[in-house]
């Protein structure tokens, strides 16, 4: 891939990070604002997705306002060398929709593995909370979780601003 | 919570657009006459559902959802312990940056003071540490960094609840 090619994919990235026109048309519209015709528009798309550079393409919900309005961060202190194992095992959890090996922050932060859990309520992410503590047994040495109480900002990627 | 919005507001359209549209939107011609006719409703409609869905705010976008660590970028997880006597200035700091994707106020079961959570989305790796500079400059305050060392999980299609 030449960097013009770059160019015109990360174009194409600036002109839908807001999201998709919503019009009959939108790949011909994004055509049109780049000058380059829709068919092109189309064949990048469906590169970028087979790249894994657009996860994917649709709607992106506000997770307070579809029911979920307990979203709990819960971070686990587990020793490094069974971290992956561990891991692992949570992120199959089904629901655990997130699920990250993080560096601790010493001495104020000292969790290194992160699972997002959400639910209807605490009480429901707590009890999730609960079953991964089981999970986990002796290999967790401490942990906490993180109730989200406000969006303050969610405006996604930004690039050329 | 301000962001909530009764969910009787949303009716069975809406639901199977969000619960049924999360991903997997057509690359065609005409992609929402497409997507339509799997929801049993018309272009049109569809059109107008989704417009209303994000005046409403239970659709924060509707488009691609783009990894920009597969574009040469950078993607990092943050966060701050912000005193509440400083919150609004702090929030305002923050969300100023056009780097910051996303941005939670969390509280902890603990008590822990990690209070401020967000995103900071970036071209290039290198742009990570400029913008947690330049907030911690910004806002007088550390900024605690927790790239990801390694991701076991990530799935978010999360269907309405009743």
């Amino acid at each position: 891939m030449n960097s013009e090619d770059d160019e015109i994919d990360r174009c194409l990235v600036m002109a839908t990070q807001n999201g998709l026109p919503l019009v009959s048309r939108p790949y011909q519209l994004l055509g049109e604002q780049l000058g380059i015709s829709v068919e092109e528009v189309m064949l990048r798309l469906k590169r970028m997705l087979a790249s894994g550079v657009i996860r994917r393409i649709g709607a992106v919900p506000n997770h307070y306002a579809i029911g979920y309005t307990a979203n709990g961060m819960s971070v686990w202190d587990v020793p490094d060398d069974r971290v992956d194992e561990l891991g692992a095992r949570i992120g199959e959890l089904d629901f655990v929709t997130h699920c990250y090996h993080r560096p601790r922050q010493l001495p104020a932060w000292p969790y290194n593995l992160f699972a997002m859990a959400h639910g209807s309520s605490r009480e429901e992410v707590l009890g999730k909370v609960a079953h991964i503590a089981t999970l986990l047994g002796a290999d967790c040495r401490a942990y906490d979780v993180l109730f989200s109480t406000q969006i303050l900002k969610k405006t996604g990627l930004r690039i050329g601003i | 919570m301000r962001e909530r919005v009764a969910i009787n507001q949303i009716d069975e359209i809406e639901r199977a657009i969000i619960d049924r549209l999360q991903g997997g939107f057509p690359v065609c011609e005409q992609p929402f006459a497409e997507a339509a006719v799997e929801l049993g409703i018309d272009e049109e409609e569809l059109l107008s559902r989704l417009r209303g869905l994000l005046e409403a705010r239970v659709l924060t976008r509707f488009g691609p959802m783009f990894q920009v660590e597969r574009m040469g970028g950078a993607f990092v997880l943050a966060a701050m312990c912000v005193p509440d006597e400083d919150w609004e200035r702090v929030v305002a700091t923050v969300n100023s940056f056009p780097e910051v994707a996303h941005n939670y106020r969390r509280e902890s079961e603990k008590c822990c003071n990690f209070n401020m959570w967000f995103v900071l989305a970036t071209e290039t790796p290198g742009g990570i540490d400029r913008a947690v500079s330049k907030i911690e400059e910004a806002s007088g305050l550390p900024v605690y960094a927790f790239p990801k060392i390694k991701e076991y999980f990530v799935e978010m299609k999360l269907q309405v609840r009743t």
